[in-house]
């Protein structure tokens, strides 16, 4: 690539690290501008694929909304995004996850629960965040579905093992 | 147009996205634009017309024949590659050797960008100009032929500009009505809205658009 336009496209990154990965649910806060007023609107659903690097890296993202399945893809360093949250991590063997398409049953669409460290990125500094802090998310179908009882500190061992098994 | 000339050569340097001050991606084209010398000045006295010789990007004297040295010799600038006429209403408010930044385009929103398109080679007419061939199979014995070009006895001959198979790209071609998105003095670089003709590193002619004229932003 050329090396202007790799400058261009390395001086539009605003976030430094990438904190999820493709099975991961994120809560998106995007920056919604309705005449002079901004508000934030969140957008919550499962990573199913990252396309590119660098400035002009994409994620989409797709939750089941009315029972109908929504898929939007954003650029990660658009300054409209305000941070992306990591609610949930999730463990998937695909680098895309279009097998989930027309998948719009809980039971079909589960993911296996991962065992990454649960962050916070906004603009700026890279935070990690306490399980406190970060809640689950009732809304999304796949994790709803996915064994509701277990606590995201379980041990390491049995995740991999029902990382096997699945 | 009068005052100041707002066109300039330069290079592409590629395409990429940017995002805007409003938040919105925009997929761009990067032009390196100037800057541009003034090496000559040619006038409705002398020359029957206005106009300006714009010089852009460095070459080494050894590669300059030695009619050309003359030439950049008298304008006291350096040896440059490219050498582009612009005309100009009234050439009197500029000197020769005087330097043209991509400044110009400061308060310009609309450009015509002028380009050099990538040369196809010699191409066949489904290609070339867009007929659509026959089918490939079930017995066809037509496939990406040109079919007729013209009728029988009367003319005796085919017409003039029919088209056909031959040489595509490597043609000079214009695209009008192009947003600047961004002007970036330090670096002259221009960013335009959309594609151009032409590979990465071409040569490239930027005027303000012709159709919408100097909107202001």
């Amino acid at each position: 690539m050329n090396a202007t336009i790799r400058k261009i496209e390395d001086g539009q990154v605003i976030r430094k690290n990438v904190p999820f990965k493709v099975g991961d649910t994120v809560k998106v806060s995007l920056r919604i501008k309705e005449g002079e007023k901004e508000r934030i609107q969140a957008y919550e659903g499962l990573v199913t694929g990252i396309q590119g690097s660098g400035g002009k890296m994409k994620f989409t993202v797709r939750k089941i909304s009315y029972g109908v399945g929504v898929e939007k893809t954003f650029y990660y360093h658009s300054p409209m995004i305000k941070e992306v949250k990591v609610s949930r991590s999730g463990k998937v063997r695909r680098a895309k996850l279009f097998y989930l398409r027309g998948k719009l049953n809980k039971k079909d669409a589960r993911i296996q629960e991962g065992k990454k460290a649960l962050q916070v990125h906004s603009e700026g500094a890279l935070e990690t965040a306490t399980a406190a802090n970060v809640e689950t998310a009732p809304a999304e179908p796949a994790t709803a579905a996915e064994s509701p009882k277990t606590e995201p500190a379980a041990p390491p061992k049995t995740e991999q093992a029902k990382g096997e098994k699945a | 147009m009068s005052d100041s000339v707002k066109t300039l050569i330069g290079k592409k340097v590629g395409q990429t996205t940017f995002f805007e001050e409003s938040g919105k991606a925009t997929h761009v084209t990067v032009l390196e634009m100037g800057p541009c010398v003034v090496i000559q000045k040619k006038t409705r006295d002398k020359e029957g017309y206005n106009a300006l010789q714009l010089g852009f990007a460095e070459k080494k004297e050894k590669h300059t024949t030695k009619a050309l040295q003359g030439h950049f010799k008298k304008s006291g600038a350096t040896p440059k590659r490219f050498l582009r006429e612009v005309r100009v209403e009234e050439s009197a408010s500029f000197q020769v050797g005087q330097t043209l930044t991509v400044e110009n385009f400061k308060d310009v929103a609309w450009v015509d960008v002028t380009g050099v398109s990538k040369g196809k080679g010699f191409q066949g007419v489904v290609r070339r100009h867009g007929f659509r061939g026959g089918r490939n199979s079930h017995g066809s014995m037509f496939h990406r032929a040109p079919g007729g070009i013209g009728a029988s006895s009367d003319p005796s001959r085919v017409y003039p500009g029919s088209r056909m198979p031959g040489h595509m790209g490597t043609q000079q071609h214009t695209v009008l009505n192009l947003r600047v998105v961004k002007v970036d003095v330090e670096n002259n670089l221009l960013f335009v809205k959309g594609a151009i003709s032409g590979a990465d590193g071409g040569l490239v002619t930027v005027r303000p658009s012709v159709k919408k004229g100097i909107v202001k932003f």
